[in-house]
């Protein structure tokens, strides 16, 4: 209790303060905007909080972490497109409710399910936290190595039906990672003796090309639509409170959110897929999934909202990161001196509480803010798309630019834009490259660094978590390979559910 | 039929996506040949201290699935259109060159002048008419400057023209804030 108080006491002070209600409200508006993703909007703030006191910096990132599928939600719901990619599965029964007469009650049963689902997993976290401080420093390098390489079988297994696209994806990253000079022998690798290549790619570069700058070409490239957005009436706070009528789901959620979150490489998209699918099992209604069941919106925000504060978990206790965003936020920790790692749970409890007590303090900031401005956010959305694209670009070369004042990183950054663009278009999963690069950095020092001890292959998986691990990548490696034999075996024609062509191309 | 994730988050095959396959396969198998020219093996050590060891490793993984997915790109149906999805390609490619130019004339007309000028002639470009876009862009632009450099002084070294200001004082001020 003196730890969890010593952390509040952190978040004492009006700089922080500040930069925790600037950072949540700023979360909901850049979440609401499709297009500009949270993982774009700590990018290009990224170095402008260099000059701030860490924690303040700190606060202001985590804010637009935790807030931005709050603000997501609403143009997934009215107008039909997710505001983050992690918004995409509210349309399915949002918008429909919304396009039936019932959008006030739609956004209340999203926000509701959202915040109770985000406040229980927080509480969850905050009670585990002091068995995770045990558990952590059980973690060594050769565990510390396998729990990357789970992220990155996990990663790339959780694209089925593209399992090949986002395994070479994956590789990239990794092999993308080891460009430069390395760091042991100091050797150059794939420098090409060019001095450009010497400093290799940094992260932020490649997410901004990746995520923020391909947005911008594609948002220019393709034709205006400005969508068009009807006021809301009624009380909003009201509508939220129906969500208590669906305890169940809210809660079976927000379970589903916090396991998976705690999965590096998993996150919430199968969160989501395990918490629509129990809803729809469980329900007296499952037809209505779809087609504007309140059950399916919020087993669908539940799931999503509860991710963020368990992504915290591997990201603060082993340094892991499970998906973009918190690859995101670990090099807004490290540019901020914090450096997540076993050691953290054991030296640093206070910062980890206040942390959790900065999520929390964040969501009752959102969800008053949303109570009172969500009709000012629908103007916010309207803003014409190809002028959206332009904003991003003159905003991205802030956040390339600035991290190491290099012409050849912005050179880099437009190259990733590229790739980015043609990745988007032709549906294939960003994700992987970024979570290779950063998995890859640390499994390559960590095998290193665990082999050192180790005498013949067994060694490796002697200890208890060690060989937990080891198990649980060859189980889901084979068990994955039997999945596919299994299904070819019965004998389903290719269109039949694993169809990876769109209806309207099969016409 | 019970539903599967791939249901819920469908992925579909696109045009041009045997285009794809084909150019990330030849760039996996450029690098592969690259290998024992942009890395080294260092004598007594280890294999996986080796720092030669990781690019192996990965780009063989890209060669293997790579190869794969071109393999499925070969042996699905053709789509129709995949001349107009390279042209997409190509067009996006436009604002990559828009972005570079600004990259690149930045250091020497300033922070302020470029963002400004770029925002107004690519919001003409974009298609947007009349004098309320033009200052819309502006100050969008201008915005951007004394928000990022004036007022979280971002690290953007000042232009080259502001040192042909005269007078000290705006000369100092014009290269600390805009």
């Amino acid at each position: 209790m003196d730890v969890f108080l010593s952390g509040l006491e952190m978040l004492a002070r009006f700089d922080i303060a500040l930069a925790l209600l600037i950072g949540s409200i700023g979360g909901v508006i850049i979440g609401a905007i499709p297009g500009v993703g949270p993982p774009v909007a700590i990018a290009i703030l990224l170095p402008a909080t260099f000059a701030l006191p860490p924690l303040v910096g700190l606060t202001l990132l985590l804010g637009i972490y935790g807030s931005s599928m709050f603000g997501g939600a609403l143009p997934a719901i009215l107008i039909n497109t997710p505001g983050t990619a992690v918004n995409a599965l509210t349309t399915y029964d949002g918008h429909p409710m919304a396009r039936d007469g019932n959008p006030l009650r739609a956004l209340g049963l999203a926000y509701g399910a959202s915040f109770v689902s985000a406040v229980l997993s927080i509480l969850a976290l905050i009670l585990l936290s002091p068995l995770l401080a045990r558990i952590a420093p059980m973690f060594g390098s050769r565990e510390i190595f396998l729990a990357a390489l789970l992220g990155i079988v996990l990663v790339v297994l959780a694209h089925r039906g593209q399992t090949f696209p986002a395994g070479m994806l994956a590789a990239l990253g990794i092999f993308l990672a080891t460009v430069g000079l390395e760091p042991v022998k100091y050797t150059q690798r794939f420098t090409f003796g060019t001095d450009t290549l010497a400093s290799g790619f940094d992260l932020i570069v490649v997410v901004m090309g990746l995520f923020a700058l391909s947005q911008a070409f594609t948002l220019m490239a393709d034709p205006e639509a400005a969508p068009d957005t009807k006021p809301i009436k009624g009380s909003l706070f009201r509508a939220m409170l129906e969500v208590f009528r669906f305890k169940r789901i809210a809660a079976a959620g927000s379970g589903f959110g916090v396991l998976m979150g705690m999965i590096p490489g998993v996150g919430e998209f199968t969160a989501q897929f395990l918490s629509y699918t129990y809803a729809q099992k469980s329900s007296k209604t499952p037809e209505q999934f779809g087609k504007g069941s309140p059950e399916g919106l919020v087993a669908s925000e539940s799931a999503n909202n509860a991710v963020p504060a368990a992504a915290m978990i591997p990201l603060l206790a082993l340094g892991i990161p499970g998906e973009a965003l918190t690859a995101m936020m670990l090099s807004v920790f490290y540019v901020h001196n914090v450096v997540p790692g076993p050691g953290l749970f054991q030296n640093q409890l206070d910062l980890v509480y206040a942390l959790y007590a900065a999520l929390l303090i964040l969501n009752v900031i959102v969800v008053i803010f949303l109570i009172f401005a969500s009709n000012w956010l629908l103007q916010i959305i309207r803003v014409p798309t190809r002028f959206l694209g332009l904003a991003i670009l003159i905003l991205s070369f802030v956040g390339v630019y600035t991290l190491r004042n290099s012409v050849s990183d912005c050179v880099i950054a437009a190259g990733f834009g590229l790739f980015g663009v043609i990745l988007k278009r032709q549906n294939l999963p960003v994700v992987p490259i970024i979570l290779g690069m950063v998995l890859g950095g640390i499994m390559e020092t960590k095998l290193r660094s665990a082999m050192g001890r180790v005498r013949s292959p067994l060694d490796f998986v002697d200890r208890p978590i060690a060989g937990f691990l080891a198990a649980v990548i060859v189980l889901l490696i084979v068990g994955h390979i039997w999945g596919v034999i299994r299904e070819r075996r019965r004998g389903l024609p290719e269109d039949a559910h694993d169809h990876d062509m769109h209806h309207t191309q099969q016409r | 039929m019970t539903q599967t994730l791939q249901d819920l988050f469908k992925r579909y095959r696109r045009p041009g996506d045997l285009l794809f396959a084909m150019l990330f396969f030849a760039f996996s198998l450029f690098l592969l040949a690259s290998l024992p020219f942009q890395t080294t093996w260092v004598a007594r050590t280890g294999l996986v201290a080796q720092p030669a060891f990781w690019p192996t490793v990965s780009i063989a993984v890209m060669v293997l699935f790579g190869g794969l997915h071109l393999l499925g790109g070969l042996l699905s149906a053709r789509i129709p259109g995949r001349l107009a999805e390279v042209m997409y390609w190509v067009k996006s490619a436009e604002y990559a060159l828009w972005f570079l130019a600004y990259v690149l004339i930045l250091p020497v007309v300033g922070y302020l002048p470029t963002t400004v000028a770029l925002s107004v002639i690519l919001t003409l470009r974009l298609g947007y008419r009349g004098p309320r876009w033009i200052v819309i862009a502006a100050v969008f632009g201008a915005a951007v400057v004394l928000v990022f450099k004036g007022l979280l002084g971002v690290r953007i070294p000042g232009g080259t023209l502001y040192r042909l200001i005269e007078n000290d004082a705006l000369r100092s001020f014009a290269l600390s804030y805009l």
